[in-house]
């Protein structure tokens, strides 16, 4: 049996950005465990730029992003393993994993930190009826396909859902020859950034069908066009609406779902709307000495969010295997209130805030002049003031150790209230 | 007068931008709802030169990896995003290749070379 200090489940941005912090804490005995050939995770094949704004001020791609921490991570000399699967993992942080060099490992370590990110719903999760032809992928597999693997996957394509996956494949398809007819949205709004919009959708003359759906499928080897249809408050397509659009090419970008079956096997409690751990201050979840962080936990829109949160996971499974975390402090919920989805992290045991922490969450529906408001009890401790809330956005607020550990501190409550700008 | 409402696409925070020309002002033109320094630049780029970054792949002959992922180093003008595809796609690169390696030279007369945006060792 091997046995390790801290094993990092996951070798994209958010196990990489874990591991190198930890080392920087003074953990010595780190391994990162990766099922790909290489790491770098899910930002191999998002060659678009966008990514580092905050972490590195600069713009780079995705290839460049991860590359800057693999170095950094190999430069440290931590160990990690490629090709690698990991079958099994337990409460007492026993892992069993498998690869094709080492046959069947057994794995005892002191902490865990889980980055396993997130997995595309595929077209049974929001079941389109009709045929079954090819022609219908996620749109992060026919990126894989275009970007690494070097295959056109159509010339006619249809997207449905506007999140910023879908969104940027329009882009990328319309580049490599295709033509986008349109990208169809259920809801009345964007899912994705709206600098997406303007620079994939807007540059194309690509149209954006806000509150419509796809109704039927259609074709029998290959896909030969989708049916579109309006849909009214309630999501229910309108009847007389539709409209077919003859297309080779069907790309879902309808959302990701956090990849926690390992975090189900050691009995890790979930929250039912991220899907994710339920995490506290330090980023451990409900296990102790298992911590998670990035897409696993709940889906970010930023990489840079990724890494400033995986930073901490890392940061602080070094503190309890130094035996720095205190288990028994005072704890406090965060409530989401009216208009907030979720909160991240659910719990703050006061006293291992060390300086500041940092709340993340998502609004529910499009909020216009608003302020997102937290309070204790009566007492409003922050607020933020915004022309625009939009569920495609995550929010954040940040509190002072000093407002936390003054007095008597209870739950605490983030809503959306009116009255902004 | 001359008036444009743009997005910015500088940073995820997408400001609302209202450019206006002004022949009094220094650059020609003023900019409102943008809240740093670049938002102005964007803003008055979009209006009279608009650019874009083109990232894309070339052919690599690699046992690893079909692919090498490249990026033009700055915007390149918008009208040329098509014309430099084609460019782009004629290309077939040999590792190894590393970060920020020049694989074509002033693309299109543009002043903006394209670079490699991955190592490949072998």
């Amino acid at each position: 049996m091997d046995s390790y200090e801290i094993v990092v489940i996951g070798g994209g941005p958010a196990g990489l950005a874990a591991a190198i912090e930890a080392r920087k804490n003074g953990v010595e005995n780190i391994l990162v465990i990766e099922r790909d050939k290489e790491l770098g995770g899910i930002l191999q094949q998002c060659i678009h730029n966008g990514f580092g704004l905050h972490v590195f001020k600069e713009e780079l791609t995705g290839p460049q992003y991860s590359e800057r921490f693999i170095k950094e991570l190999k430069k440290m000399g931590i160990e990690y393993k490629l090709d690698t699967m990991v079958l099994h993992i337990d409460e007492d942080r026993n892992i069993e994993a498998i690869n094709t060099k080492d046959g069947l490992i057994q794995i005892k370590t002191e902490a865990i930190v889980l980055a396993m990110g997130c997995r595309e719903r595929p077209r049974g999760a929001i079941t389109i009826p009709g045929t079954r032809p090819a022609g219908i992928f996620t749109a992060g597999t026919a990126q894989r396909f275009i970007n690494m693997e070097g295959y056109q996957v159509g010339k006619k394509v249809v997207i449905l859902g506007s999140g910023d996956i879908g969104l940027i494949m329009a882009r990328r398809m319309t580049l490599e020859g295709a033509k986008v007819e349109a990208v169809v949205e259920l809801m009345p709004y964007s899912g994705g950034l709206t600098r997406n919009i303007v620079q994939c959708l807007d540059d194309f003359d690509i149209p954006l069908l806000l509150s419509h759906t796809i109704v039927d499928i259609k074709g029998r080897d290959r896909l030969e066009g989708v049916v579109v249809a309006k849909v009214d408050e309630n999501r229910r397509p309108i009847p007389g609406s539709e409209v077919e659009y003859e297309c080779d090419t069907l790309l879902l970008s309808v959302g990701l779902i956090p990849e926690n079956e390992l975090s189900n096997e050691a009995n890790i409690e979930i929250d039912p709307i991220t899907n994710g751990p339920i995490v506290n201050e330090s980023m451990e979840t409900s296990v102790s000495g298992i911590f998670a962080c990035g897409n696993v936990v709940h889906v970010h829109d930023l990489v840079d969010n990724v890494t400033r949160e995986s930073r901490k996971a890392g940061k602080c499974a070094a503190k309890f295997v130094k035996d720095e975390l205190k288990e028994d402090s005072h704890t406090v919920r965060t409530i989401p209130g009216e208009g907030v989805r979720y909160i991240v992290p659910q719990e703050i045991r006061v006293e291992n805030v060390d300086e500041d922490i940092t709340l993340f969450m998502r609004v529910t529906d499009i909020f216009k002049d608003a302020k997102l408001v937290l309070e204790n009890g009566d007492k409003t401790i922050k607020e933020i003031k915004k022309i625009q809330f939009a569920p495609g956005e995550m929010e954040e607020i940040k509190i002072n150790a000093s407002e936390l550990k003054d007095g008597e501190i209870g739950d605490l409550k983030v809503s959306i209230q009116k009255g902004g700008k | 007068m001359e008036v444009y409402e743009k997005v910015c696409i500088v940073c995820p925070r997408g400001c609302r931008l209202t450019i206006k020309k002004d022949e009094t002002s220094l650059k020609g033109y003023t900019v409102e709802g943008n809240t740093c320094k670049r938002g102005a630049e964007y803003g008055i780029k979009e209006v009279t030169n608009p650019t874009r970054v083109i990232t894309s792949t070339v052919k690599l002959k690699s046992d690893h990896l079909n692919r090498l992922p490249v990026v033009t180093k700055g915007g390149i003008p918008k009208a040329k995003m098509m014309e430099s595809m084609k460019v782009i796609n004629n290309v077939e690169v040999k590792p190894p290749v590393k970060e920020g390696e020049v694989i074509i030279e002033n693309l299109l007369d543009t002043g903006v070379d394209l670079i490699s945006s991955r190592t490949v060792e072998q």
